[in-house]
């Protein structure tokens, strides 16, 4: 590899993290570590009905039993879980504020500097936002306009207030609280996160989308979200994720539940950038995420399309129940690793109905020091007649001292399920570059053209709003330079 | 002088491919440069793009009153040096579109040019496609992907007519074409060429002459030039090979 490739390289490695500063604001924290006072001072601070602390309670007491699962490929310090301030918020927030005018300041002006105006005036139009600060929900925008036609979006924890019927029905109906060990510590320590409900019958005009924010030192970001489109609704939802860039690692490990009745469509896509750690690998977000979606009725839809660049460690597997018969499931995932970077991201693809049909588009791309795995479950169970999968997998290597694997797991019960599956690994190589830059292209422009082509089918999944956001996001990841 | 080569010395991993060739070409003229394999020819053509493998010796280039040593690969390209290569790159995922338009552009910033807007370059990519026989639905390809020989080649064709170099530089452009495919692409290059711009043609066979004429005809043999001349030294090689050059 010639010098200036290496030099690029190296550039690339650069710290451009944009989003690591910090907001000195006072906050207020339990003591250090997990124990039931732990989280009944959590569901004290939520003012939460005891049903709720009994619910959590339960899952701590699973978790005390569970062990981390250990099928990724990837390599940490264990985690110590009495090592983590559990909850942490802004002074004052013991209940919600009603308006902007009684949220701190410094608040506004973080987020502001995100780019994530909280005045409802700045806010990109047709997008409504929750906004959630370490552990407790900032601000919600439009939520009157929503109102109107009977859409509820709030953050989970005032949906466990006003809407305890929808919560009981459905929290922990998708992923079980005894499911692995990182659903049971969501379940028993969550603190804030997103709830939607779109009636029936009710197509959601706007984008809802939730911005997530760490802050707070040692402190770990448990959110939840739940989704429930009824019957022939459709929503689109869309979360981004930053943190400050601190030594340490911090933990971060949420659960998102989907649920799709019949002839409903849920599309959710991520834009993930927590911190990823320095250049030697030093600190960053560990990100541990169970995401599942539940096509529970007929010619229902779930479509999750992730663009993952941040984080140290990314755990993360989107993955769709097709229950309902002709149910569609669909994976849509970009995933950048560079410097010292681990992801093992992938989805789980469960066809129960019959004709239910799903897609898996998983492309991932290596810098550095990187490793890289796509892990995915493919399953049709006895009943699930005439199913269909397609499955396709790309690898980018960038420099030679990256890794990437493919792990595909297919398992069917039903012999009339139609199977259908492609991978390739490529590199960046230096001809592709000299091409490119005959003809007139920075290098750093070719490498950005490269790996953006390669990632299109994705990033074109994403809503208007955000493919041009995303796009960029994935050519800073590259490049050494923010502005 | 448009572009001059003086006593150019180049070794590539410890070995001396070309030794003090010294070319001169203006503005207007077609060069070509014939030679056997192994005489440097296709190494002199990557010197000139920038490839960054070749060790530098002796001598200097000067192309457009610019020191060539003193621009990288992207600067060449984008002072109007342009590359038809051997065997073009495939580029997967990556369209010819953004490709070509991001190229265009970047050459018009370097010369002060406004640059040229989607709908406009559409407009051009589908015109000079079409100019050169080019089916639109391969410009919906990517880059050079899954492409034939003589598909690559039309391509590399195209690119230079898009991006109209001032020194146009076609390595081996006529290898892997059939008749067809070589009438294409030479009919091309007489379309492009002007008293303004330079052509630069290295081949091994004499075939890609009896369509293109040469100004001046080169012939090169172990890194040096050592014959130049008008088509009739074409004639002599395609009669008796580089033998007698030797």
């Amino acid at each position: 590899m010639n010098s200036e490739t290496l030099n690029t390289l190296d550039s690339y490695s650069k710290n451009k993290y944009k989003y690591g500063f910090v907001t000195e604001i006072d906050d207020e924290k339990p003591k250090k570590g997990l124990n039931e006072d732990t989280i009944k001072f959590i569901s004290l601070k939520k003012n939460e009905p005891e049903w709720m602390l009994d619910w959590r309670l339960k899952a701590y007491s699973k978790w005390k039993k569970m062990k981390e699962p250990k099928w990724a490929n990837l390599s940490f310090p264990e985690i110590d879980y009495q090592d983590i301030y559990y909850y942490s918020a802004p002074k004052g927030f013991e209940k919600k504020p009603k308006d902007l005018s009684e949220v701190d300041p410094k608040l506004i002006d973080t987020y502001n500097k995100l780019g994530i105006p909280l005045e409802e005036q700045k806010v990109l139009a047709g997008v409504a936002v929750d906004v959630v600060f370490d552990s407790v929900s900032v601000a919600t925008t439009y939520k009157g306009e929503l109102e109107k036609l009977g859409i509820i979006f709030c953050s989970i924890g005032e949906a466990i207030q006003k809407h305890p019927d929808l919560i009981k029905k459905y929290l922990g109906s998708v992923i079980p609280p005894g499911d692995h060990s990182f659903s049971a510590l969501n379940s028993a320590v969550f603190t804030d996160g997103s709830f939607v409900y779109i009636p029936e019958g009710v197509k959601c005009p706007m984008e809802l989308s939730t911005y997530f924010r760490i802050n707070a030192e040692n402190t770990g970001q448990f959110e939840r979200t739940l989704i429930i489109a009824d019957k022939g609704s459709y929503v689109s939802y869309l979360e981004g994720c930053t943190a400050p860039k601190r030594d340490d690692n911090q933990l971060h490990a949420a659960n998102v539940e989907l649920i799709a009745l019949e002839d409903a469509e849920i599309k959710y896509s991520t834009v993930q950038n927590w911190y990823p750690g320095d250049e030697d690998g030093k600190g960053g977000i560990y990100n541990f995420v169970t995401k599942r979606g539940l096509c529970a009725g007929k010619n229902s839809k779930i479509s999750w399309t992730q663009v993952e660049t941040g984080s140290a460690i990314t755990w993360k597997y989107p993955s769709c129940i097709l229950k309902g018969d002709n149910s569609i499931g669909e994976f849509y995932s970009v995933a950048i690793t560079n410097n010292f970077q681990q992801a093992d991201t992938g989805t789980k693809m469960t066809h129960i109905g019959k004709n239910t049909k799903s897609k898996i588009i998983s492309k991932g791309i290596s810098l550095g020091k990187s490793q890289n795995t796509y892990r995915g479950e493919v399953s049709f169970l006895r009943k699930a007649d005439k199913a269909r999968n397609y499955t396709q997998c790309d690898s980018l290597l960038v420099g030679n001292q990256c890794g990437a694997h493919t792990v595909p797991y297919i398992d069917s019960k039903n012999n009339t399920a139609v199977i259908e599956h492609e991978a390739s690994t490529s590199k960046i190589n230096e001809d592709q570059l000299y091409y490119c830059r005959q003809r007139g292209l920075s290098h750093e422009e070719a490498v950005s053209l490269i790996v953006n082509g390669f990632c299109k089918q994705v990033l074109q999944e994403l809503p208007m709003e955000f493919a041009v956001e995303a796009q960029k996001l994935v050519s800073i990841s590259l490049e050494g330079s923010v502005g | 002088m448009f572009l001059e080569i003086k006593d150019l010395s180049v070794k590539i991993e410890n070995k001396n491919i070309l030794k003090s060739l010294n070319l001169n070409i203006n503005k207007g003229e077609v060069h070509a440069i014939m030679g056997p394999n192994g005489s440097g020819k296709s190494t002199l053509a990557n010197v000139l793009a920038g490839k960054e493998d070749y060790e530098i010796l002796n001598g200097r280039i000067n192309f457009k009153d610019n020191d060539l040593f003193d621009l990288n690969i992207e600067e060449r390209a984008q002072e109007g040096m342009f590359l038809a290569f051997q065997y073009p790159v495939e580029i997967p995922g990556v369209n010819i579109t953004p490709f070509l338009h991001s190229a265009i552009n970047s050459k018009r910033k370097r010369m002060n040019e406004e640059e040229i807007d989607n709908l406009s370059f559409a407009k051009l990519l589908k015109s000079k496609a079409s100019d050169l026989g080019i089916n639109i639905d391969m410009l919906k390809r990517s880059v050079n992907t899954g492409f034939s020989g003589g598909e690559k080649k039309r391509y590399e064709i195209l690119q230079m007519s898009i991006l109209n170099p001032d020194l146009a530089i076609l390595d081996e452009t006529d290898s892997g074409l059939d008749i067809d495919a070589l009438k294409i692409v030479t009919d091309g290059v007489n379309k492009l060429k002007t008293k303004d711009n330079s052509f630069l043609i290295i081949t091994h066979y004499q075939k890609l002459l009896d369509y293109i004429k040469p100004d001046y005809v080169h012939v090169m043999v172990n890194g040096s030039i050592v014959k130049s001349g008008g088509s009739e030294i074409a004639a002599e090689i395609e009669k008796d090979g580089f033998q007698k050059f030797q």
